[in-house]
């Protein structure tokens, strides 16, 4: 192994403190349970109130467009909405744009819809259509002719009018859908959604949006968009409003974002305090260089 | 004939998939195109896995350096192919989901690829924290304005940020930090964003047009 | 020697610990449990990611190859199922995969139909002729079908959201009223948003030199964008960091149970 110089060591070296730190910076508020009570924005409560003014047999689009990596930020959005939506009665259309999306919405149809709500029946209250290849191509056969695009359930059963499925009964294309919610962390995502289906078929359409993507979004809100939770933040802040409207979802698997708030804003303080420090070494050192040339 | 058909065949879709909004008549032919697109990408996710294969065997075949790792490669390749295509532990076997309760391939999702997706991304806070320590730095009023804007969003997107300006008096409400980012993703951000869209979306109109007309063939491997 | 020494105790003392753990009940015990098995697999192939933090290490690459094997044939295996064989072989030959897998599938499918669908299989196997010695050449049909499907779905679907849509939004007044008067807040923001739109755009303006107006313009849309990608900035950390939180998250409550 060569011998590093000076330079080299105190980057190695600072950079490994920093990591350190930054780990400390998430795990420390975790041990301590550090959370905070959210205050949500007037977008997030739009967002609520858009599926709060749902009717009972309301048909709701539901796309899980995100994979594992994404998962820390997006489940509790999808889940949050999965709970609101189960609790208005909604028909719930479950399906995912991406081949990892598929995983998600098995996990959120076990764990939330079957063990919370044991009376939502699948093939009538919801369904999981799962994936269907093609990017916005899926969207756009779907916008026409929803079984040509989706010919089966995840269980292979046919989403015709020879199949078991009664929800989709009377529903041939996204244009009879009267509301489509998106989750997604990327491309395909809610872009492609609002493009192919909410503008042209002029479909109410909410937003779930990884904090990478969020700022892209914002200006499709509100004409094209009704509204966009943006990263843990924003899903944090509609847990907290769907604890306050309905007290009875006080319990761990329905706070996971409000309780990841408390890592995040440690962590948020940390970078800032980084950058500040990186500043001042850079401007003591350029002082000291100037004052000795 | 090397170029003649693939131009064609870019022609004629494209040709179709544009008019279909404007005569309903042909719209039917749309809808097929589009089909034949999603299906024709499903064959594109069984070419990536071939090219994996391809790859990983020659340096397996040549033991070149790394081939170990290869070998560990195609091992995960292979067995979870066999166990996602015969549907193995699943309820309803073959006849059932892909992704069933108990089946193997749900199993190897949750616990192997689940993770190492996860984590490898998670690396990335790491690395935005070095790198706002080392690169950001503030050079010019330009950076100033845009450090203020990423400390102002950093602050107002967590409980700090709401209780720092708590005590401004009403009049001075929309300086409290939750209210100014709310102010200023939906004004100045919005603005700054919108202009990429604009920009992006002429460029892919103009991009899509030039493809149609055969005036861009490098997809073909040639120059626009 | 004495990092790689130190390296190895602490790495050897936190094995001890968690096998204690594990043993004495506190941890999930791997051995008879399949839940537990998974959680210590999924925090094995954790650690052995997140030890790129410290370099290059042979656990890292192990599993990053597992990664890429195993996201590659799940990526074959959900466009075999889901679309290849409903899509593809559904109008093709639906007798086939509802013999053969138990799929709920029309079987009055018209010959035309078929036949119609004879085309996407042509494609598809011209798309894997790459792999043949001449393929190449005729691969390429398959992309430039691929090639104008979404130069033509894009050209319109940008032309009336991204473009005409966002003019359209753009449009309001820069005057706001309200209550017979001006509303200082509303116009300030609207002048703003129109403003600092049309600065932006005209920063984008490569074509003539900046002086005058446009360089004033330019000068003005640069200050925009620099909020914009400041405000960017600050959601790119709270994505990261909200990605480590949820990994952190596993480790010390799903495996370790610390939390």
């Amino acid at each position: 192994m060569r011998s590093r110089g000076p330079h080299e060591v105190e980057g190695v070296v600072g950079r490994r403190v920093i990591y350190a730190l930054m780990l400390l910076a998430v795990v420390a508020p975790m041990v301590w349970r550090i959370s905070f009570k959210e205050r949500p924005s007037a977008m997030t409560r739009d967002i609520f109130a858009a599926i709060e003014a749902l009717p009972p047999g309301a048909r709701v689009v539901l796309s899980y467009d995100f994979d594992p990596a994404s998962e820390p930020e997006m489940k509790p959005m999808g889940d949050a909405f999965s709970r609101h939506l189960a609790l208005k009665q909604a028909r719930i259309f479950y399906l995912t744009l991406w081949p990892l999306g598929q995983g998600e919405i098995d996990m959120v149809t076990r764990r939330v819809l079957a063990s919370e709500y044991p009376e939502y029946r699948y093939g009538t209250d919801y369904v999981n259509l799962g994936f269907m290849s093609g990017n916005e191509g899926v969207i756009s056969v779907a916008m026409t002719d929803l079984k040509k695009g989706f010919p089966t359930d995840v269980h292979n059963a046919s989403t015709g009018v020879d199949g078991g499925l009664s929800i989709m009964r009377g529903i041939d294309n996204l244009r009879n859908m009267d509301l489509i919610v998106d989750v997604a962390a990327g491309y395909p995502g809610l872009r492609e959604w609002i493009q192919y289906a909410a503008v042209p078929g002029r479909i109410p359409i909410i937003g779930g949006s990884s904090a990478v993507k969020s700022p892209e979004l914002f200006p499709y809100v509100p004409a094209q968009c009704l509204g966009i939770l943006a990263g843990i933040k924003g899903a944090a802040e509609y847990e907290q409003l769907l604890l306050e409207r309905y007290p009875h979802f006080d319990r761990p698997e329905s706070r996971v974002a409000l309780e990841r708030m408390g890592p995040q804003t440690v962590a948020h303080l940390v970078v800032m305090l980084l950058i500040i420090a990186g500043n001042m070494i850079h401007l003591t050192r350029r002082r000291r260089e100037g004052g000795a040339a | 004939m090397q170029r003649a058909v693939p131009f064609a065949i870019t022609f004629v879709t494209a040709f179709v998939l544009l008019w279909a909004v404007v005569v309903p008549p042909i719209d039917q032919i749309r809808e097929e195109f589009v089909l034949f697109f999603d299906i024709l990408a499903a064959f594109a996710f069984l070419l990536g896995g071939a090219s994996l294969l391809g790859r990983h065997g020659r340096k397996i075949r040549r033991r070149a350096r790394g081939w170990g790792f290869s070998a560990v490669c195609l091992g995960a390749f292979l067995l979870t192919l066999i166990v996602g295509l015969l549907k193995v532990g699943g309820e309803g076997g073959l006849a059932g989901s892909v992704t069933a309760e108990g089946s193997v391939l749900g199993w190897i999702y949750e616990y192997v690829f689940g993770p190492c997706d996860a984590s490898l991304i998670s690396l990335l806070a790491f690395y935005v924290a070095s790198a706002s320590f080392r690169a950001f730095r503030v050079r010019n009023a330009e950076a100033t304005v845009m450090l203020l804007t990423a400390f102002i969003v950093l602050l107002g997107r967590t409980f700090v940020g709401g209780v720092a300006t708590d005590w401004l008096p009403p009049e001075l409400a929309p300086l409290k930090i939750p209210n100014l980012v709310q102010w200023i993703m939906s004004v100045p951000v919005t603005a700054g964003n919108r202009a990429i869209m604009i920009g992006i979306a002429l460029g892919i109109i103009s991009t899509s047009l030039k493809v149609m007309l055969g005036i861009d063939r490098t997809y073909l491997g040639e120059d626009a | 020697m004495t990092r790689r020494l130190a390296i190895a105790i602490v790495s050897l003392s936190l094995l001890l610990l968690v096998l204690i753990r594990a043993s004495t009940g506190v941890m999930a015990n791997p051995f008879n449990d399949p839940r537990a098995l998974g959680s210590w697999t999924a925090a094995f192939f954790t650690l052995c990611m997140l030890s790129f933090l410290y370099g290059d290490n042979p656990f890292f690459r192990f599993a990053e190859h597992v990664f890429v094997g195993v996201s590659a044939a799940y990526w074959m295996i959900m466009a075999f199922w889901r679309a290849i064989v409903p899509n593809l072989l559904g109008n093709l030959a639906p007798e086939i995969p509802v013999a053969l897998f138990g799929m709920q599938l029309p079987l009055d499918v018209p010959l035309t139909q078929r036949l119609i669908y004879v085309v996407p299989l042509v494609l598809g196997l011209l798309l894997l002729a790459r792999f043949l010695p001449r393929g190449r050449t005729l691969s390429t049909w398959a992309l430039a079908f691929t090639v104008g499907t979404t130069a033509g779905l894009r050209l319109v679907s940008y032309l009336a959201t991204d473009f005409m849509a966002q003019i359209s939004n753009s449009l309001q007044p820069l005057i706001v009223l309200r209550d017979g008067g001006i509303d200082p807040g509303r116009t300030f923001s609207a002048v703003i948003l129109i403003g600092g739109l049309l600065c932006s755009l005209a920063y984008f303006y490569f074509s003539r030199e900046r002086r005058g107006a446009l360089g004033v313009a330019s000068r003005i849309g640069i200050w925009v964008l620099m909020v914009t990608f400041g405000a960017g900035f600050g959601f790119t950390v709270m994505g990261r960091v909200a990605l480590l939180v949820g990994r952190m998250e596993f480790l010390l409550r799903d495996w370790l149970r610390v939390l």
